[in-house]
């Protein structure tokens, strides 16, 4: 690795933690309702949406109330994105003739989209019609990603409120979050992209003149479709002329745009942002990377301006940024120390000025190996869950650096809203740890840690880690699953961990060599999906409940100080010490022991 | 609540986007389509392919791309996909034997190690790059199958290298289609040459 990746790698974390504080700041700023300047001309617009709606931005929820607008306005968000999928082939801007969607894969797809997953079994260019991923894809895209930030907003006002009930209000967090940050965010970042090449259109596929016209072999059918046998019982092949190169195109940009910012993660094309159309240069790369992490990183500085220390917000800030450091750290190493075999076979891997080198299998020239692996760890950090390079094909530890960063639960960074509240859920079981090794009553910015909030932390923190393991298990229990691994031995364990880790943390990357398209699967890891957004989503709005209603209780000398280094440090050990306690062994039959196949067969 | 964030988010903002990006960007936001050229597609001729996608090629005249795992055939920009296949899974290692092969073949000698991209498949299976090193390596194959000079291929070759880009990002990379397009055209202006025209 040359100066040059490392000043790649260091450029980014600069401007992503110098973006943190004004962005933060500005979304505070939303939040607390003292709208900044310059957006304040859609106000009217944020009025006029509660007027048609019937919203009365004044009356706040409790926490059941919140949490049932939360969950009714997901409901019909999944009712109406399964019918789209379903009747796309009756509706107009469809035309590459995409037929409806399968039952199992528009459910799947469904709950996918609307809890922030963007698990996708699909491959868009080949399913999706340009109706369904405007209109239902990209929406879902804006509002899952709306609501998480919503539930975040709701559990900092349980901190910042005294003997209260109401803990804000759902349409008007949605809302703002939607108009004021998401929208103008995506504009500027979509606009970006296409200036890079990314593909905005509503033309039809196009087509071009391939330079050196090539063929292929495909089995001859007989009249029923049955493949055609000759005389040894070898199939017989027909040979295709292939002149022409179909590029498939669309309105790709505005949802790429919003897909990278919301950690939503579902790409327009089957590859994701490894797709040229989708990610064309690397400064388009760096940008999309950047849209990553940019605003779970800043949510930290706004929770800090939210409850008056902005001293807890760097706290976490600084937890998270050493965490995702050190397994960038790792993954990057892996990548550039590839199979040793292949030097045998007479290949070069060793980077230099005129070749990055690296485990290169799935990965693309102009983004390199060091990009590749800073996009797989910002991805699963965060819950967003789009690639540019094949997870599947990474080495064994470099794998397992994705998979393990969702099985943490994505709290370092995390997914917009959805991160910072996981990782407020760790600081509140940190705390009361800590407060049980120094036997004094656990608190947390004044607020008392007691049995129920436990309780609801406990339950946020497990659910997910049941989703996947229990879904793992089950899974290889069936055959249609055995059937869709592509890869052998330790490998083709870790392809159905890693699909489970994935949809119960929702995260939405994949090891894509896994066939997850099929009934058992789509079902599966719908169920795990819906599990890992909503068992932590509720139990933390009822933890905002029951934090409002305490009263405040003032610093003094037995209050543990969760603002310094040695706090910082006692939080990452109980994230990775929760996280190891519960994987270890799952990933001691994957990644591990296909690391040890690798190496220790030489 | 949804009806009006679908209107909002689904409608507005993909057509505003679109609406400025075939205005500002006519070239990038259709796909970057080139001629034969390389020019950016003007009007509504013939597209020799698009300056971001590659393209297969396996004919010796021409330089050959990154391996591509889309089905039914390379490079089939309708339906990306990647390999997908582990670092352990034999097939790979089977692949990768099978190129290694192919590019001895060609006429690379067995001592000089193969860069790594040349025998490894895309992410996309549409990269349209490869390093440069791996276009160094293939220019004495494509001067002798065109009859030009290895220092007239090689030329070529580094006027072809794109820099990493604003100085900071990325990798030094050539494109296999531009390159390939720009030998065509020399080979045309020498027919030109030779029959004496203008």
């Amino acid at each position: 690795m040359s100066a040059w990746e490392w000043a790649q790698l260091a450029l980014y974390f600069v401007v992503l933690l110098l973006l943190a504080k004004p962005l933060g700041a500005f979304m505070a700023a939303v939040y607390e309702g003292r709208i900044p300047g310059f957006v304040r001309f859609l106000a009217p617009v944020e009025r006029g949406i509660y007027r048609v709606c019937g919203v009365r931005p004044e009356v706040e929820h409790n926490w059941k109330q919140y949490a049932i607008a939360m969950l009714m306005f997901h409901v019909v968000g999944f009712v109406f994105l399964y019918g789209l999928q379903r009747l796309q082939v009756y509706l107009p801007l469809n035309p590459a003739n995409m037929a409806a969607v399968t039952p199992d894969c528009s459910f799947n797809t469904s709950v996918s989209f609307v809890t922030n997953t963007n698990w996708q079994g699909y491959g868009g260019e080949t399913t999706m019609s340009y109706l369904t991923q405007m209109l239902g894809l990209t929406v879902q895209n804006f509002v899952s990603a709306a609501a998480g930030m919503a539930v975040l907003v709701a559990l900092i006002r349980g901190f910042v409120r005294r003997q209260t009930n109401a803990i804000g209000n759902y349409w008007v967090d949605l809302t703002r979050s939607t108009l004021y940050i998401l929208l103008p965010l995506s504009i500027v970042l979509a606009l970006a992209l296409v200036s890079q090449g990314v593909v905005q259109t509503f033309r039809p596929y196009q087509t071009a003149t391939l330079l050196q016209p090539t063929s292929y072999q495909q089995p001859k059918l007989d009249a029923e479709g049955n493949p055609l046998k000759d005389g040894q019982g070898e199939p017989v092949m027909d040979t295709v002329a292939v002149s022409e190169q179909a590029l498939a195109v669309g309105p790709a940009a505005s949802q790429i745009a919003i897909k990278q910012l919301g950690t939503n993660g579902g790409g327009f094309f089957n590859v994701n942002s490894a797709h040229p159309f989708e990610n064309s240069t690397p400064f388009s790369n760096f940008l999309e990377c950047l849209a990553i992490l940019l605003i779970p990183a800043a949510l930290c500085y706004t929770f800090g301006v939210m409850v008056k220390d902005t001293r807890q917000g760097w706290a976490l800030l600084a937890a998270m940024t050493v965490m995702c450091l050190g397994f960038l750290a790792l993954c990057v190493h892996q990548e550039y120390h590839p199979d040793p075999q292949l030097a045998a076979l007479g290949v070069m891997t060793t980077d230099g000025a005129d070749m990055p080198g690296g485990n290169l299998e799935g990965k693309e020239v102009r983004f390199g190996v060091a990009n590749s692996a800073l996009w797989a760890t910002t991805t699963t950090c965060a819950s967003n869950g789009s690639v540019n390079s094949m997870h599947d094909s990474y080495m064994p530890v470099g794998g397992l650096v994705p998979m393990v960063l969702m099985q943490l639960g994505e709290v370092i960074y995390g997914g917009v809203g959805s991160g910072l509240y996981g990782m407020i859920v760790f600081v509140v079981i940190t705390v009361f740890i800590g407060g049980l090794m120094v036997g004094r009553t656990p608190e947390y910015l004044g607020k008392k840690i007691e049995a129920h909030e436990m309780k609801m932390a406990s339950i946020a923190v497990l659910a997910p880690c049941l989703a996947v393991l229990a879904g793992t298990a089950i899974a290889v229990m069936t055959a249609q699953v055995s059937a869709s691994i592509c890869n052998p031995l330790p490998h083709g364990f870790s392809q159905v961990l890693y699909a489970f880790s994935s949809a119960g943390n929702n995260n939405g990357s994949a090891f894509a060599g896994f066939g997850a398209n099929n009934p058992t699967m789509n079902l599966l890891l719908g169920l795990a999906m819906l599990t890992g957004r909503f068992w932590v989503k509720i139990p933390v709005i009822a933890l905002a409940g029951a934090l409002a209603a305490k009263k405040h209780i003032p610093v003094s000398d037995g209050t543990l100080p969760t603002h310094t280094p040695l706090f910082v440090a006692m939080l990452i050990a109980v994230v990775l010490i929760v996280g190891a306690l519960t994987f270890i062994p799952g990933l001691a039959l994957g990644p591990i022991a296909e690391h040890v196949q690798l190496f220790a067969a030489k | 609540m949804l009806i009006v964030m679908t209107v909002l988010t689904g409608l507005i903002y993909p057509l505003v986007i679109t609406g400025i990006a075939q205005v500002v960007f006519p070239s990038q936001a259709n796909g970057s389509l080139i001629d034969r050229e390389g020019k950016p597609l003007a009007g509504g001729g013939a597209a020799a392919g698009s300056a971001l996608i590659g393209q297969p090629f396996d004919a010796p005249q021409y330089f050959w791309g990154r391996p591509s795992a889309t089905a039914p055939f390379p490079y089939h920009a309708g339906a990306s996909t990647g390999s997908n296949w582990a670092v352990t899974n034999p097939s790979q290692t089977d692949a990768i034997k099978a190129r290694v092969a192919k590019l001895r073949e060609s006429g690379i000698p067995a001592g000089q190690p193969i860069p790594v991209d040349l025998v490894t498949a895309s992410g996309s299976g549409l990269d349209p790059h490869i390093s440069v090193a791996a276009a160094r390596i293939q220019i004495a194959r494509v001067a002798s199958a065109r009859g030009m000079s290895e220092q007239n291929v090689r030329r070529l070759v580094e006027q072809h290298i794109e820099a990493r880009q604003f100085g900071i990002w990325g990798e030094p990379r050539v494109n296999v289609l531009r390159l390939n397009l720009a030998l065509d055209a020399v080979r045309a202006e020498s027919r030109l040459a030779a029959v004496g025209a203008p």
